[in-house]
Order: structure tokens, then sequence, then C-alpha cells
């Protein structure tokens, strides 16, 4: 008879393993996405609006630099915040697109991914009860790692009547004197809502007003549709309370190379470097090679797939309006976020069906927190063709449902 | 030459990807008029811009697979008309499938279709070579085509991403 591993070790030590973990741990649920990821996996009929990656694959000038660095020898661990080449190349690039100016030699440390860079800003910035604000809908891990980290999360609403905007209003609404630091992700992952200049300054403002650090994660700073994103870090006197999180996967469609950066007060990136050099030691030097080359030589082809979402942006938003669904006008990111409150079904029971009867995968709103219940998450980085027939499959769903 | 509108350049390269993309869906995809979009186009054909819209087979799929060849072409331009004159003459051959001037060791590049390969090779020792001021010409018959007009015909290049991702 096989044993299944789990019942065998509770055989031999008595008790469940669970009663092991720690329990800010065994506390973390898990993500609402696992349970569709499994619904929709293996069919393949399906249409998926559900990916929160680009559907381009990495720019083969990229790869192919990457293989030669292979081919020449390139394998060794790097400098713990990164090669020198390629925070120079971040620092320019920083600069030249969104004029923030960080020093390549103590004030950016590249990271395995935006995620890593996340985690370690709130390792090194939360001590145990430390309050961190996070605007909602948003993207999953803010609110488990912020838990990790021995933190406590705390959802700040933002509403389609604002376009998914953070306001000042509702930002004081949930500061106290325990609250330390506040995540911003604009471009906003699931929502697209972005923050201008004018938006951020009141929120710079209460930032100021209660001595708070920002976190801010523009993993999505490229893909703005009719004005260039407005980084957190450039508004006046915010530069060293922010810690600036982005990274190549949305941009430079570099998901799997898993390259990110973090850039942030030298005192700050000393903290982050401390933990980083522990933990990974260094991001890895093929995905190092591959991101400089994506900087040095990758910058138009970057920008003819901005263009491309853009085109997929405005086909999805009208497809999702002319089906009857109310949609705000996305502005960045590659994510249309409708509501479906007009079909009388809520998010989670609306993107079940859609996928059994209609077969088409999208993310339930209410997975992302609070403000994200009655609406879809609808990634438009698939073909023309694909969201075509999405929204032809889901117009006919969705006039079923008017049927009864 | 013209310098086109940003809109009459977006319509090509999309048309260049799909041209059997309609007006409707070119227009929501470039957040134009139904109304700007067709008089780009109706411009844009007016103009010889948009000369044609072809379709790109891959014929070494089908039975009855064509020979191609390349071949150079060394010539003496005509007093008056330069190179034009003989470039003429040779591309309104029904075989010839393209005609360009080149810089470099030759002048013309031709390129030849036939059923096989004694068909190109007659056509150039019947109908080229014997030209007046053709002074040279030189075969190569292509072998495989991998990529024509940026179109790869054996894409290898998967999806490969989870169907659900945060």
């Amino acid at each position: 008879m096989i044993v299944n591993p789990g019942q065998r070790s509770e055989q031999e030590v008595g008790k469940s393993m669970n009663s092991y973990l720690a329990p800010l741990v065994r506390e973390i649920q898990p993500s609402g996405i696992r349970r569709f990821f499994d619904l929709a996996s293996g069919n393949k009929d399906i249409i998926t609006l559900g990916v929160g990656e680009p559907d381009f694959i990495t720019p083969w000038h990229v790869r192919e630099a990457t293989v030669h660095s292979l081919e020449r020898g390139f394998t060794s661990y790097t400098s713990n915040s990164g090669t020198p080449e390629l925070r120079e190349a971040i620092g320019q690039y920083l600069y030249d697109n969104f004029q923030v100016a960080y020093e390549p030699s103590n004030q950016i440390l590249v990271t395995v991914g935006g995620s890593e860079a996340i985690d370690l800003a709130l390792r090194a910035l939360i001590a145990p009860g430390d309050e961190v604000l996070v605007p909602a809908p948003c993207y999953l891990p803010y609110s488990p790692l912020t838990s990790i980290a021995g933190g406590v999360p705390v959802e700040i609403g933002t509403y389609a009547k604002d376009n998914f905007k953070i306001t000042a209003e509702n930002l004081l609404a949930k500061i106290t004197p325990k609250s330390k630091v506040l995540i911003l992700n604009y471009p906003s992952n699931p929502t697209g809502g972005i923050m201008t200049y004018e938006d951020w300054l009141p929120i710079a403002k209460v930032v100021e007003d209660h001595d708070l650090l920002v976190i801010s994660d523009e993993i999505y700073a490229e893909l703005t549709y009719g004005q260039k994103h407005v980084s957190f870090a450039s508004i006046p006197g915010m530069m060293d309370r922010t810690i600036l999180v982005s990274g190549f996967s949305k941009a430079f469609a570099m998901t799997g190379w898993r390259m990110g950066y973090v850039c942030a007060h030298p005192d700050l990136i000393y903290a982050m470097l401390k933990i980083h050099q522990y933990t990974v030691m260094c991001a890895p030097i093929m995905g190092q090679v591959a991101a400089l080359e994506a900087l040095t030589n990758g910058i138009e082809e970057k920008d003819r797939m901005i263009d491309s979402y853009n085109q997929r942006r405005r086909l999805v938003v009208q497809g999702l309006r002319d089906i009857g669904l109310e949609c705000h006008e996305p502005q960045g990111a590659f994510y249309a976020f409708p509501s479906v409150e007009s079909t009388g079904l809520s998010s989670d029971e609306f993107a079940q069906r859609l996928l059994v009867e209609a077969k088409v995968a999208a993310v339930p709103g209410n997975v992302f927190g609070l403000g994200g219940e009655g609406f879809l998450r609808c990634s438009y980085a698939t073909s023309v063709a694909n969201l075509t027939e999405a929204i032809s499959r889901m117009g006919e769903f969705i006039n079923k449902l008017k049927m009864g | 030459m013209k310098a086109l509108s940003e809109l009459k350049l977006k319509v090509l390269d999309l048309l260049r990807e799909d041209a059997r993309r309609n007006p409707e869906l070119l227009a929501t995809l470039l957040g134009a008029s139904l109304e700007e979009v067709k008089t780009a186009i109706r411009e844009l054909e007016e103009d010889h811009i948009i000369v044609k819209y072809a379709t790109v087979v891959n014929s070494s799929k089908i039975d009855d697979e064509k020979v191609t060849a390349l071949i150079e072409v060394q010539i003496t331009p005509e007093r008056g008309r330069g190179f034009d004159a003989i470039a003429e003459r040779i591309y309104l051959f029904s075989q010839v499938k393209s005609v360009y001037l080149m810089s470099g060791a030759y002048d013309l590049l031709v390129e030849v279709e036939g059923r096989n390969l004694k068909e190109v090779a007659s056509f150039v020792s019947d109908k080229l070579s014997p030209l007046e001021s053709v002074l040279s010409t030189k075969t190569h018959f292509i072998l495989k085509k991998y990529k024509q007009d940026g179109i790869i015909f054996e894409d290898h290049e998967e999806d490969h991403r989870l169907v659900i991702s945060p």
C-alpha cells in the first residue's frame, strides 16, 4: 500500500504536520485565483482573459544575447546588488523616462522580479504591529507579504466612480498612529487605473503629514495610454520617502526571467541588500544579461508592444460596453475591469459560469480584495482574434442570462 | 513621395499584418472614427500606396510546387532612360515575380518563377540573356523559404503561459 506522505508523517510524529507551522504562515489564505486555475487548466477550447503577463515572447535579440553570454561562460554569481553595467543602465533609463535620479552604486538593487523587491522592502521596514496601507482592489501578494513580515495590512477602498484612483479622503480615513507604510501600485493591476501628477499631490501631502513611507510598485509604468506615467518618487519631497519597485516583466515581455529592481535612499537599499544577500545572493546572471540587452537595444520593440496593447485595449473596452457591461476607461497596464453587477451575479458566480458555459476564463474581482466584488478582471494581452471571439462568447452568455 | 499621416501609417501597419481586417475593426483598434479610417484607406488605394491585397502562400505545402530563382543581371543602361527601360522589358514577362535595381556587383535582381527547373532555365537562355543590354546573368535557385516579407513560414514559438496568473 502506498502511504500518502502527509499521513505517514502524522503517524510518525503523532500529530498533524500543520501544527508545526508558524502561525503567521498557517493563517495565510491561499490565492483565490488558484481555484480558477484548476477549473480552466487542460481545456483547450477555453479562451483566456485571465493571464497577468504579456502575450509577446521575449524579443529574439534579448534571447539571443543571453544564449551568446552562456556560450561565453557567463554563469557565475554577480555582485549582490547586480552587475554595475545593469545598475548604470537602469539608473539612466529611469532618469530619461521618469525623471527620477538614483545613484547606481548605492541606490539601485537588482532583484528576482519585482516580487522579491516588495518582500525586501516590507521586511526591511515592518516591525510587529505596524500597519501597512494598501489601496484595493489590488495585486494579491501585498497583504500576505505584509502579514509574513509581521505587519497588519489595512485596505483602502478605490472605486470605479474615481477611475480606481486612491483619494486623500479615503486614505486619511484609514490612517492610525500605527500606520507606517503605504503601498501604491499605479498603473494598477487589476483595475487599469493610473494616477496623474495632480492626482498625486494630495496623496503626497498626506504621506508627508503622517510621516509615511511609500512602496511604489511601478511595474506597469511603461504601459500607460495617452499620457506618460508619473512616478510617485518624482513628486516634490517624495524621493526619500519612496521605495520604487519595478522590473522588466511587463514592459519588455520578460516575465519568466524574474528580473526586477528596487530604488531608494541609500540607507534603505543597504537594509534591503542585507536581506537580499542572505536569501538569494544575487539575481541570476542570465537574467541580468538579458535585462541589459533589453535596455540597450529593446526600446523600439517595447514601444511597438505598448502600441499594440493600446489597440487591443480599445477593442476590449468597446466590446465589453457593446455587450452591456459597464466598464471604466482603463488607462494603464493591460486589464479591463468591467462591472458585472448588472447581470445580478456575484463576481465569483459570473466568472465561474462564464468559464463553464461560455469557455472564457477571467478573474473575478473579489479575489483582489476590498471593492473588487462586482467586477471582473479581463486581461487583453491576447490576440485580436482571441479577444473578438471572447467578447462574442461573453455577449451570448449575457444574453442567455437575460433570457433567464 | 508623401509624408503620410499617423493614422494612415497605423492603418498600413495593421493591414500588413492582416489585410482582411475590416474598417470597423481598424477604427476600434486605432481609436478613430469609421469615416476617418474609410477615407484613409480610400486615399491609400487611390494613391497606389496600397497596391493590392494579396495572400502569402507557403507553396511548399501544395503539390504543384513551383521553382523560384533569383537571377543577378548585369546590364548596360540605355542613354536617356537609364535602367528603367530595360527593367520594364524584363518585369513585363509574367514569369518574373519581382525586379530590384541593386547597388554593388550587379544591376538587377530578378525573381523568376517556373513550373520546373527547365522552364526557368529556358526563360533565362531564350528571353533574358538575348536582350541586347544584358551583359551577364547568374542564376540562383531557391531551395527553401524560411521567411518572406516578415512572415515566418513554420513558426515554432508557442504560447506557454498559464491559463490564469495573478
